[in-house]
């Protein structure tokens, strides 16, 4: 058995920024492993873990060489090898958007095969929230979206993914899922491991298999995208609130009146 | 080639919110291409929620009597059958859960661009949608160069439409693929209830990833505790385990409106706000001077918690 793990690097940007043309200005972005991968890639893990039989775990990556950090994390938390897609052809595209994420990701399940696809609910940077399902139905898998509890058992011996998937308001949906599918992973799902010493130095040694356009026999028609991001700017503050200035005792103290008027702890 | 299909969201016989805000949506998308607006109301109670969604500006509303709940393989099916069928330049669907476990399988069948999660749209010509990106910290547009394309919009921010319309109400006739439904809704849960309801407090602390580690909670139950108040949180301190889920604040977790809310270390991302946005007054503690919860709050402290905080319990004992 195969569990493919769709993992992105994401960009979080610092608390003072700029924006430089259409993205925010690089000086300000730090890179990270989004966080509803790091749940994905855990349910993959303990899929694996759970089995009798042999199931490799393989992550995909659509992303520059920088992000081989990021897929190294997941490698040193029980991802066994991963695949990376990137050329020049990839970089110069204006816009990655969920259509031709899914084309390049489509040629990879094509080659790898999977018997289940994890992504997660959403890349935090972007938040398009929809590769995971496009994806689905573009491979002809079955898909959950935002699933929140899976039994793994159902998986591994009954060719079915019983899940709930999150709703709003507090409600989960109780849903069964013929596989082979995709389920898209909502964060509290599980613990995600921390990666232990041990799984780093493994990490080091495992393959990050790196694919272009024409690897994957593709050319820069996938990447070639009908969106296009024409603007990027700080939104027009609707706030209106009372800033409290002064150090934090002064802070705490001009607060402390406001909320006494409003009548908060009063005997 | 001009119209504009809006799909309808319901759930447990209740019409959803969003509908209503796909109505107002689809309107002026159809006012600007000069088309009409139709609208897909797909299994439950199908006459029922026509009649409810016969709302002003509504040309022609589409009943699929198939089904009981929502099933992605039977919405994915209909509205691409419609779609055939009325051959709009536009689809919008909710970008809410169930919205997210359809729409892109939708724009992928259809082979059309999709735009997600959508705050603003203009036509002129050709469609531009505005949304935001990195948690909300910047907005973005997005031009669409193609003629027809498939978006799902934000809940909350078209207002809704609830006066009554006159449009055509028919039956579409659909049978859809059965051997290509392969999931099955079993059931539904409710998420724990447990020892609090924070929907009934006056007044919440509320504590969000700021608060850093598990061992910190502390400080803020001292506040909660200082000011008469309940703790809530965001998500993260509940998907780490650090409160439990009965605390959860926002989308998937409870909406609250007490009379002062408090968010210590919480960015104010969308999902959160949908469950806090309606409080009489909202207070925010953060470091950064752009989280986009000071845009809706009442009084803000530009500053670090783990000083601010323990000052603000000193005033209160
Ligand atoms: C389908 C779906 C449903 C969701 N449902 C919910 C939901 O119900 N409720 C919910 O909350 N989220 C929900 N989310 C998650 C949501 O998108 C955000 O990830 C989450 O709200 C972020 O929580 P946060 O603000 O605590 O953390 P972050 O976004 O990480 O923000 C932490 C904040 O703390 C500030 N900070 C850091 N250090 C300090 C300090 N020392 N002093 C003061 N401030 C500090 C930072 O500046 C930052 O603004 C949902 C997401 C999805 C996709
Ligand atoms: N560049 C990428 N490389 C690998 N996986 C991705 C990429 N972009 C998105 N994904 C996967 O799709 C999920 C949803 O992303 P999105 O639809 O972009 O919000 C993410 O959580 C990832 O699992």
């Amino acid at each position: 058995m195969k569990v493919l793990v769709t993992v992105k690097e994401v960009a979080e940007v610092e608390d003072d920024f700029e924006i430089a043309d259409l993205d925010v200005d690089p000086r300000y972005l730090e890179y990270d492993l989004n966080e509803w991968d790091e749940y994905a890639v855990e349910s993959a893990v303990q899929l694996a873990e759970a089995a009798d039989e042999e199931v490799e775990v393989v992550s995909v990556t659509i992303g520059p060489e920088r992000s081989e950090e990021t897929i190294r994390m997941a490698l040193a938390k029980g991802v066994d090898r991963a695949v990376r897609v990137w050329d020049d052809d990839i970089e110069a595209a204006e816009f990655l958007d969920v259509a031709s994420k899914v084309r390049l990701l489509e040629a990879v399940v094509a080659e790898e095969d999977p018997d289940i696809v994890l992504s997660g609910v959403q890349a935090h940077d972007t938040g398009f929230g929809a590769t995971g399902v496009a994806l689905a139905d573009a491979i002809g898998f079955e898909w959950g979206a935002v699933v929140n509890a899976l039994d793994i058992e159902g998986v591994l011996n009954d060719g079915v993914a019983r899940v709930h998937r999150e709703l709003e308001g507090g409600i989960e949906e109780l849903t069964e899922i013929d596989l082979p599918a995709v389920l898209t992973i909502q964060t509290g799902i599980n613990e995600p491991r921390y990666a232990s010493l041990r799984g780093i130095r493994q990490a080091q040694s495992k393959e990050i298999a790196p694919k272009t356009l024409s690897d994957l026999g593709l050319d820069f028609s996938a990447v070639e995208s009908e969106l296009f991001l024409t603007d990027m700017y700080e939104p027009e503050t609707e706030s209106d609130a009372t800033y409290f200035e002064g150090d934090a005792g002064e802070q705490a103290a001009a607060l402390a009146s406001a909320l006494r008027e409003k009548g908060v702890g009063a005997e | 080639m001009s119209d504009v299909l809006i799909v309808a969201e319901h759930r447990r016989g209740e019409i959803r919110d969003v509908s209503y805000e796909l109505v107002t949506a689809g309107r002026e998308l159809a006012d600007a291409t000069g088309g009409d607006l139709h609208l897909a109301v797909v299994s439950g109670d199908v006459d029922e929620f026509a009649t409810r969604l016969n709302l002003d500006g509504v040309d022609a509303i589409h009943t699929v009597d198939y089904g009981e709940e929502f099933n992605h393989d039977v919405y994915a099916q209909a509205t691409c059958a419609l779609v055939d069928d009325i051959d709009p330049q536009f689809v919008l669907m909710p970008n809410s859960v169930n919205g997210l476990d359809y729409a892109p399988a939708v724009a992928n069948r259809l082979d059309l661009p999709l735009v997600s999660d959508a705050v603003g749209m203009t036509f002129d010509g050709g469609l531009t949608v505005t949304r935001e990106m990195y948690g909300s910290k910047v907005e973005t547009t997005i031009e669409v160069d193609a003629e027809r394309a498939t978006v799902t919009i934000r809940g909350g921010e078209w207002k809704a439409t609830d006066a009554d319309g006159d449009a055509d109400i028919a039956a579409f006739d659909f049978a859809p693929d059965e051997s290509a439904i392969n999931s099955t809704v079993t059931g539904f849960e409710e998420v724990a209830g447990g020892d609090v309801d924070i929907a009934d407090a006056d007044v919440l602390v509320s504590v969000g990833r700021g608060i850093e580690d598990e061992e910190n909670i502390e400080l803020v139950e001292e506040l909660a505790d200082a000011l008469g108040a309940t703790l809530s949180s965001s998500r993260p301190i509940v998907d780490n385990g650090w409160l439990p889920k009965n605390r959860q604040v926002g989308q998937s977790g409870k909406v609250v409106t007490p009379k002062v809310y408090i968010a210590v270390g919480i960015s104010g991302a969308v999902q959160h706000v949908a469950g806090m946005k309606g409080s009489e007054t909202i207070v925010a503690i953060n470091t950064d001077p752009n989280a986009p919860i000071f845009d809706i709050a009442d009084y803000g402290v530009v500053g670090d918690l783990f000083e601010v905080v323990p000052e603000l319990i000193d005033e209160f004992q």
